[in-house]
């Protein structure tokens, strides 16, 4: 068992714990405030394990709250990418052709395309919430995805078992997702590992600009927005949710390169 | 290689009529009117001027006849004129465009000169306790949330130390100051902004340097180099470096989408007076044309960074210029 697949399934575990288990971690109420000012910016204590922010509320519960945002909106983000990815790019690489050209061009434009700018634009647009920034999230970071499955398809696809298979008279559908897309799962599920980190990045840099999730449901990126003005006096605001999100990503990445090693052994000697 | 450039600058065309439909219809069937945003704290204006405003933008007619409107006149560059201040998107954004150019190019310098050399030498010493800490840092700097590292360093340098201004680019007296003073101003006001956005791409760049540098040390004309005894210093400046560079030029225009979409959240917790910030308020102000222009010049930047980083490929290596005939 190497040491980052370990390290990084630990912390993601613990992570995945806190998401599932947050009321009864938490002890107490995430939005409930002191406006009488006794309980307001208290650094941290047992009674506040990572003391209170300007509003009197419990920051270790915020941020148990919070973990549940981070991991679904990182999940659920991937898995929308994952599917139109994976759809695109299995189209566009075993049809080739104009199906292929119109894809590719499309993906070319998304991705030279600013992307935080799009998901920026119809996030505000569309009024910020925390379903819509999973739906932006994923439906602007496909197109990574989408080029790795076709160049998968494009080497498959010349294959003699796809050629056996159309022989008995499979159909393309089939062949796609049950013949060919199985064997080229390993490099998809590698980007799919790395894209959460960018995912929960993305998520709470949007919080962070007052896009995201909305004030009271707490989230990383809105704790450390809101901690953003007390950081000579109130270091914990800023401190706790910047090394969890750190501590998250890192653990996504450190798994998806792993794996990457494990799918491709020849990359173990090498540079990558 | 003329007809070469010439073919990619007409290819963007096609690309940048791409983005500016997908920007224009999300603008336009997403809820919310511009019209109240100019308007909307002003009891005295009547319905009739909101309904002239709209006349006056074409605002009342269907997105698809606004968008042939505006691309008529992106044909002719012009990008219309602003709702909030009719004054003309394009001098807008020009207005706005040197800070920003200023922030990236420094961001690219600032990449090339420290992450090349770390990536070369830990590749060079693989192995060696200098190239795991380097690979440690790479594994971090990936993962850092890059605003929560800038109020960082707007704490530490600007609020604690007071090295470095915190916002914009210039100080209100420095327009009473000599030459060297006043470029040593500006380099203090860039210091933080280029450094958060530099800093993603330098755990990207120093990766792919060293990866880059270990394929290329793999070599056989490596081996070969090393057996005619070779000093090691030459094998690695001479026969290896150049070889080693030439995959980074390309990585080097890829990481222009990441610079140019991180200059939207940077340019704003900076206050730094460039594009990205005037798109951010743009967006909240429902300001169509300068999304629009923004969002189209910020494409066509992108696009002409990856295609100036593929010239400067087939200018260095020889082999694509021979091979290719000038491809």
């Amino acid at each position: 068992m190497n040491f980052r697949i370990l390290f990084g399934s630990i912390i993601i575990a613990s992570m995945a714990l806190a998401a599932i288990f947050a009321p009864s971690i938490a002890g107490q109420d995430p939005l409930k405030t002191d406006l009488s000012g006794g309980e307001c910016l208290k650094a941290p204590s047992l009674k506040h394990l990572m003391g209170t922010d300007n509003l009197g509320r419990d920051v270790f519960s915020r941020m148990a709250y919070g973990t549940r945002v981070s991991l679904s909106v990182g999940f659920i983000a991937v898995f929308i990418s994952l599917i139109l990815g994976v759809v695109f790019g299995a189209v566009s690489g075993y049809f080739g052709g104009w199906v292929d050209n119109i894809i590719m061009r499309t993906v070319e434009i998304v991705y030279c395309f600013p992307t935080l700018f799009l998901i920026m634009i119809i996030i505000t647009f569309m009024g910020p919430s925390m379903i819509n920034v999973m739906i932006v999230i994923g439906l602007t970071s496909w197109p990574g995805l989408a080029r790795l499955v076709r160049a998968e398809f494009l080497s498959l696809r010349e294959r003699d078992f796809v050629l056996a298979a159309k022989v008995q008279g499979v159909s393309n559908l089939r062949i796609i997702f049950r013949h060919v897309l199985p064997n080229a799962l390993g490099p998809v599920f590698v980007s799919a590992t790395l894209s959460v980190g960018t995912a929960i990045l993305s998520e709470s840099s949007l919080s962070f600009l007052g896009l995201g999730v909305q004030i009271p449901t707490p989230s990383w990126g809105n704790i450390l927005s809101s901690g953003r003005n007390y950081m000579d006096y109130a270091w914990w605001l800023t401190l706790f949710p910047g090394m969890a999100i750190l501590l998250t990503v890192l653990s996504f990445n450190l798994i998806g390169e792993s794996l990457r090693e494990y799918f491709d052994p020849r990359l173990v000697g090498r540079g990558n | 290689m003329l007809k070469y450039i010439y073919k990619r600058l007409l290819l963007m065309l096609p690309m940048l009529l791409g983005i500016s439909l997908i920007l224009f219809v999300v603008m336009h069937l997403a809820p919310g009117d511009p019209s109240s945003v100019r308007f909307g704290l002003n009891p005295e204006i009547s319905g009739t001027a909101r309904e002239n405003f709209n006349k006056m933008y074409a605002l009342d007619r269907p997105v698809i006849y606004q968008y042939f409107l505006w691309m008529k006149r992106f044909l002719m560059l012009d990008f219309g004129k602003s709702f909030i201040d009719d004054s003309p998107v394009i001098s807008k954004i020009l207005w706005r465009l040197p800070a920003t150019l200023l922030l990236e190019i420094s961001s690219l310098f600032l990449i090339f000169v420290i992450a090349l050399p770390l990536g070369v030498y830990s590749a060079v010493k693989r192995g060696s306790m200098f190239d795991r800490i380097m690979t440690v840092m790479v594994f971090a700097g990936y993962a850092v949330p890059t605003f929560w590292l800038a109020l960082l360093l707007i704490y530490f340098f600007g609020f604690k130390l007071g090295w470095c201004p915190i916002s914009g680019l210039d100080t209100w007296y420095s327009e009473y100051l000599g030459g060297f003073d006043r470029f040593r101003e500006v380099l203090r006001h860039l210091a933080l902004p280029v450094f958060t956005t530099a800093f993603t791409g330098l755990a990207a760049i120093s990766r792919y340097s060293r990866s880059s540098m270990i394929d290329t040390l793999n070599q056989t004309y490596i081996l070969t180099a090393r057996a005619k005894g070779l000093k090691e210093t030459r094998v690695i400046f001479v026969h290896a470096l150049g070889n080693a560079l030439l995959p980074i030029v390309t990585i080097m225009g890829l990481t222009l989408p990441g610079l140019i979409s991180g200059s939207f959240i940077f340019e704003t917790i900076f206050a730094w007076p460039g594009m990205g910030r005037l798109g951010y308020e743009a967006i909240m102000n429902y300001d169509y044309p300068v999304v629009m222009g923004v969002g189209v010049i910020s494409t066509f930047l992108t696009l002409f960074g990856i295609l100036l980083s593929d010239i400067a490929y087939a200018v260095i290596d020889p082999r694509i210029r021979v091979g290719g005939g000038g491809k």
